[in-house]
């Protein structure tokens, strides 16, 4: 038991950028105690009553001092919130070309799955630099994804998708811990991620002998809830074509327009009322609770992949 | 004839409408469940010295760091200050003979102690496992501990913030003595004033949010939990819009109290009065506009957690000039370095510290790695206990001679005072550290590398416990044994001081007219008392 570290591990591209903010703000700290702490003990040495020392001359304009640190605190505060925003932004949107994992969350273990199928619980393998995105769901409370050292965490609250990402810099195990408490076994909802060299990585795919992807399994799910009757090519039912849907632009029956992401999709599926798109009736039935976390990313990847007829896009 | 021997049968006890009897029953019952709360947190640090959960359950350790929580804000720090020092001095300090509702004060301990009641209850029946927090959907629908009691006897309590909230502003505005304008109040009654305004604003939140949770969990009706058709982060809003003005009911009563101190034992006028003064009511008021800085990472829309990371900053504006004027409050002063000022002292360099860890908590990229982390665990213990429940010991030894006539042994204050403020520090510093290198809160075991960090943790907590214990003793010897104390031991200004020690049931025997602002001293640092 001895103490190793006082610094962790920084094993990502914004653990670097956010740890120059960190001992910005250590430094600020630091240097605001030591001083109160030093005028401090000079003042009440110096002004002990026991001490025979001038006390004349109280300040006249006080107002001039007030002035300068009430401006000095605003200009130093506003300074730091724009720094923090700042990163905050930058980390807040994934890069285009970000490599996709799905994280289900659940009392107490993650799910994690890969996009060509391959499943782990409670250790996720990642590719060195590249930027990972995870979309996150809860099967029932709040959990929060959490890898100190790549100074990210997300909360992944039930009921809607959340998304993180994170692009590691060095090869290695980190801990994956919850960090919003979530009952008996929250402490021990954790586990690893493990950063390898993008050919290493590739090689650990390769083993999982995982050959279905996510993809595959949601068009055998899409074909079995009978989505196809209403959905499909030759269906009867006057619903919306589903191909080449994924990241389009979606006018809706009250107007609005919505961005066709996973957001969408699910809220299609589980709450098929709150946005009908414009043109069809609101027949869709919910499948809130007929369908867990699990599938139902099967199906939004399969909806992600279908592309569009006739579209020239490979 | 004081108040304390008017009369004396249990009756005229529990039936008093003396602001300052009142106020007496207040502090008997928060100091109760302050030592309830300290076994809850006990428990907690001897579980945590070893990485391993070995001392109790998973599930019971749950519920104590729950116990802890709600009975220490709810029980103890929220009714805290103002309940005690502020029932028992505002009258004095404004020149009336008491409250402006003397009934509507009683019947306010008696919700306090029904909610208290009813909390108890809950913990004893087999306790709850949700974290004061009540996060849904979990408190809601996934919890098998007793929330609902939990959360009644929460709510009840709450009308006697409430109705203490009430008295107060309408105390303030309506009774004071003849020449006893605003600036001539005490920053004390300012302080007063500005948590009663939370007090009056923020509860009801708080009391709705807590009834939409028990008719989810109750009757099933789908308010935060999605599988019902509800939406957990709005419990989070509702829940914080509460919670963090309640943070400032907690801290701003103790930032008046440090104004008081360190101007008596400076023997010197309080260094920009107007300042210091419009500083609790701007706290006051931009605390209400930064509840969403505790969800940087629940989901929260970016441009939602931009604001509110930029309006912390700002109320953190007012907090600093308070340490500015409190520092300069000292320079040329005339310092006598007695156990209330030894507290004060302690106040402002503990709040100090917990107020720039939330510079780190505002940062927005910061907090995302250290929220939920005993970063954050530390930060507000700084706030809360070397903050609030520091100005409390500060604010006891302070006016103990003038609530019992009688003084105290200096030199085990000063020994209480001085452990209190290294106990804290061996407690609660280490926190920050663990929270840093990425310990998430609330967890029962943890990580091997963790370890060296929770002993010293607890070690501090064995120091401060100690510390905390010390002042039943040499208090209680003074409550029967201590010398009796002069009218103004202090040589205060305040018109508090000009009465007897213990106070007359009537306060004042003459009804004071003031004369002039506080915190006058002459060039020998000898009072110029308010009304003469």
């Amino acid at each position: 038991m001895w103490i190793t570290t006082l610094w962790p591990a920084a094993a990502s591209q914004f653990a670097n950028e956010m740890d120059r903010l960190f001992a910005a703000l250590l430094l600020i700290a630091a240097l605001a105690t030591v001083s109160l702490f030093a005028m401090t003990i000079y003042f009440i040495t110096k002004y002990h009553k026991s001490r025979d020392v001038d006390r004349s001359a109280p300040h006249e304009r006080s107002w001039h001092f007030e002035i300068g640190w009430i401006t000095a605190t605003l200009v130093i505060f506003v300074g730091l919130a724009v720094w923090g925003a700042d990163l905050f932004v930058r980390q807040y949107e994934p890069p285009r070309n970000a490599q996709e994992i799905y994280v289900v969350a659940k009392q107490w273990m993650w799910k994690i799955q890969h996009p060509d199928g391959t499943r782990e619980i409670n250790t996720m393998h990642v590719p060195s630099g590249r930027p990972i995105r995870l979309i996150m769901a809860s099967q029932d409370v709040i959990h929060s994804f959490y890898v100190p050292a790549f100074r990210v965490k997300q909360d992944v609250v039930p009921g809607r998708y959340e998304s993180l990402w994170f692009s590691a810099t060095q090869p290695g195990r980190y801990r994956l811990m919850c960090a919003e408490y979530c009952g008996t076994q929250h402490s021990t909802m954790g586990g690893w991620v493990v950063v390898q060299e993008p050919a290493d990585y590739a090689r650990w795919l390769e083993d999982q002998h995982q050959q279905r992807s996510l993809a595959k399994q949601g068009k055998a799910l899409f074909a079995s809830l009978g989505c196809g009757g209403c959905h499909g090519a030759g269906s009867t039912v006057h619903a919306p074509p589903l191909d080449g849907l994924y990241g389009r632009p979606v006018p809706l029956e009250d107007g609005r327009l919505v961005k066709a992401d996973e957001r969408y999709l699910r809220d299609s599926i589980m709450l098929p009322k709150s946005e009908v798109a414009a043109g069809y009736a609101p027949v869709m039935p919910s499948y809130a609770g007929q369908i867990g976390e699990d599938d139902l990313v099967k199906l939004i990847a399969f909806l992600k992949a279908a592309p569009a007829v006739g579209d020239d896009r490979q | 004839m004081s108040f304390l021997n008017a009369e004396n049968s249990l009756r005229s006890w529990l039936l008093t409408r003396d602001h300052k009897r009142i106020a007496m029953l207040y502090f008997a019952s928060i100091t109760f469940f302050f030592f309830v709360g300290g076994l809850a947190a006990t428990l907690i640090r001897i579980e945590l010295v070893t990485a391993a959960g070995d001392l109790v359950t998973a599930d019971t350790y749950d519920r104590l760091f729950t116990m802890h929580g709600v009975i220490m804000v709810w029980f103890f720090l929220i009714p805290s200050i103002p309940t005690t020092f502020g029932n028992f001095m505002l009258p004095l300090m404004i020149g009336a003979r008491d409250l402006a509702f003397p009934r509507l004060n009683l019947i306010s301990w008696y919700l306090f102690i029904a909610g208290g009641l009813v909390t108890l209850c809950a913990l004893i029946f087999g306790g709850i496992d949700t974290g004061w927090t009540f996060y849904a959907p979990f408190a809601g629908v996934y919890s098998n501990g007793y929330v609902v009691l939990g959360v009644v006897g929460v709510f009840i309590s709450g009308f006697s913030s409430i109705a203490t909230g009430i008295n107060f502003i309408v105390t303030i505005h309506k009774l004071r003595a003849p020449g006893m304008n605003w600036y001539r109040l005490p920053l004390f009654v300012w302080s007063l004033y500005a948590t009663s305004v939370i007090f009056v604003m923020a509860t009801p939140v708080l009391a709705m949010a807590l009834l939409m949770l028990a008719a989810e969990r109750i009757f099933g009706i789908g308010l935060f939990d999605p599988k019902l058709g509800g939406d957990p982060l709005l419990w989070q809003h509702l829940f914080w819009f509460y919670s963090h003005p309640a943070v400032y009911i907690m801290i701003l009563p103790g930032l008046g109290v440090a104004s008081e101190l360190i101007s008596t034992f400076s023997r010197k006028t309080v260094f920009g009065y107007k300042f210091v003064a419009w500083a609790s009511l701007a706290i006051a008021a931009i605390g209400f506009l930064v509840w969403g800085h505790h969800m940087f990472v629940s989901g929260q829309a970016m441009y939602a957690s931009i604001i509110f990371s930029f309006l912390s900053y700002i109320v953190a504006v007012p907090s600093a000039i308070k340490v500015f004027n409190w520092t300069a409050t000292i320079h040329k002063g005339r310092i006598h370095l007695d156990a209330p000022m030894i507290y004060a002292l302690g106040f402002v360099g503990l709040f100090t510290m917990g107020g720039l860890t939330g510079l780190f908590l505002a940062a927005l990229a910061i907090d995302v790695h250290v929220t939920d982390t005993y970063f954050v665990v530390a930060h507000f213990h700084y706030i809360m206990v070397g903050g609030s429940v520091t100005a409390f010991m500060g604010a006891l030894h302070y006016w103990w001679p003038k609530m019992t006539g009688r003084l105290y042994n200096e030199a085990w204050a000063r020994v209480a005072a001085g452990l209190i403020f290294f106990g804290f520090n061996l407690t609660f510093f280490p926190q920050f550290i663990l929270g840093w290198l990425g310990m998430p809160r609330r967890y029962h075991e943890y990580p091997p590398e963790f370890q060296p960090w929770h002993v010293l943790s607890s070690a501090g907590a064995a120091i401060l416990a100690i510390a905390y214990l010390m002042p039943l003793f040499y208090l209680g010897w003074s409550l029967f044994r201590g010398r009796p104390a002069p009218d103004n031991p202090w040589g205060a200004t305040g018109l508090e001081w000009q009465t007897s020690s213990p106070p007359p049931k009537h306060n004042f025997d003459t009804p004071p007219r003031v004369m002039r602002a506080p915190y006058d001293y002459d060039e020998d640092g000898v009072a110029r008392p308010q009304n003469g």
